[in-house]
């Protein structure tokens, strides 16, 4: 069976928690949501990797985590209010996240926010990234 | 009779909570955020609400993605908030009103509205921090308060148009219901923001206001709107926004506008809040 396209495929920088990447990504959240009791904070920091043993995911999306890809993970199948629990593991802000995500420092994207944001214009369609490549 | 006298809409950012929390609301960066909720604060002590029924999300607190229903009411006691990855936030513990609680499910389902019941549930800053917008940091919430949880983390959440009939059997139900009741309902979440993936930080302004509008004056319009509309131009989560829809239908056609607020930001997120009275 091939793929079938979706009309919000073509968001640039976006990466829609649809049923597909739900399943794909169910044991990478399966282990954010962990994280919200304490002890398994604790224990995840004591020893990242054999924590993960715990959970089924594939070999990318265990790298993706230990090495805090944040798109990474969203596109193998994570979403965001469960890696925001990993950010909050490891001390930081959402903030600090949503700027890591878009390749810019916390200073550049905080005065990006407090500018008004990301504008819309040229932002819509993926074309519009494209173009201005 | 049960009535609903007012609808809410109100943004739902969790650092709002967070600088609440911490104690940073004297900060010029929160007093910009939260001065435009001081006036709906003295609205609202003296309309005195008996309940409140808040439109929500669950932010991957209470479901995580072994069950993802689409709607869900809560129909328990009391309402413990949510270790949310920091420890719960200090604030009470929100009180239910099973009784009226279990009268909307019970109207809805036979409406054909097939709700999920929850007996048990935490609530996270989806819930808490809209009442603390409006209610101020309180050491007891003024009155009991009916969560209705709505998936808008799994795509696709449930269409602006089906939100709005939800809302209208919500109506129903409350003004079934024996007891003379003041009843509110909060529409929560939004407004346009994105906070994943490399688009991150997308605020729209300008649609955000056109949102605001039609909510008062032409919500049946904003019925229509599709969810990838909603992705594109107000941020992948500004989908959220379908659920002021749920407040909307539970309203007359016409009502009255008594207050509005649009900020940006409170971290990543555009902050919007309006107040229509239904009593018009
Ligand atoms: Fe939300």
């Amino acid at each position: 069976m091939t793929k079938a396209t979706k009309e919000y495929d073509n968001i640039p920088g976006t990466f829609v928690f649809d049923a597909e990447r739900s399943r794909q990504g169910y044991h990478i959240n399966m282990f954010c949501m962990s994280l919200l009791k304490a002890e398994n904070r604790a224990e995840f920091k004591a020893n990242e990797a054999k924590y993960l043993d715990k959970f089924p995911m594939t070999a990318e999306q265990r790298d993706s985590v230990l090495k805090r890809q944040w798109n990474r993970m969203l596109e193998l199948g994570g979403n965001i209010y469960f890696t925001a629990k990993l950010g909050a593991t490891d001390g930081l802000s959402f903030q600090q996240v949503a700027a890591m995500m878009t390749g810019k420092t916390q200073e550049e994207y905080a005065k990006m926010m407090l500018d008004g944001g990301r504008n819309p214009d040229g932002n819509r369609y993926k074309s519009e990234w494209e173009n201005k490549k | 009779m049960a009535k609903i006298v007012a609808g809410i809409g109100c943004s739902h950012v969790p650092a709002i909570g967070a600088a609440l929390d911490l104690g940073k609301n004297g900060e010029p960066y929160w007093v910009r955020v939260f001065s435009g909720f001081e006036e709906s604060q003295k609205w609202i002590a003296k309309e005195k609400p008996d309940v409140c029924i808040v439109v929500f999300n669950d932010h991957a607190t209470a479901f995580s993605v072994e069950m993802i229903p689409t709607f869900a009411i809560g129909c328990a006691a009391e309402f413990a908030p949510a270790d949310e990855g920091w420890g719960p936030r200090p604030v009470p513990v929100v009180p239910g009103h099973p009784e009226l609680a279990n009268h909307i499910a019970q109207s809805c389902i036979l409406d054909e509205f097939d709700l999920t019941i929850c007996n048990k549930m935490e609530v996270d800053h989806g819930l808490t921090v809209p009442m603390n917008l409006l209610f101020g940091k309180v050491d007891k919430w003024p009155c009991p308060i009916i969560p209705l949880a709505v998936n808008v983390v799994q795509f696709p959440p449930p269409t602006g148009n089906r939100c709005f009939n939800l809302g209208k059997a919500i109506r129903k139900a409350v003004e079934s219901y024996p007891e003379d009741l003041k009843v509110m309902i909060f529409g929560t979440g939004g407004m346009s923001h994105q906070i994943s993936g490399p688009r991150a930080g997308l605020i729209n302004s300008h649609f955000d206001k056109n949102f605001l509008d039609g909510l008062t004056g032409d919500p049946v319009a904003l019925t229509k709107m599709r969810h990838v509309e909603y992705m594109r131009e107000a941020g992948a989560e500004g989908v959220e926004m379908v659920m002021w829809l749920v407040m909307r239908g539970a309203l007359n056609e016409s009502v009255k506008e008594v207050r509005r607020f649009y900020t940006v930001p409170a971290s990543n997120t555009a902050v919007g809040h309006i107040i229509l009275d239904n009593r018009v």
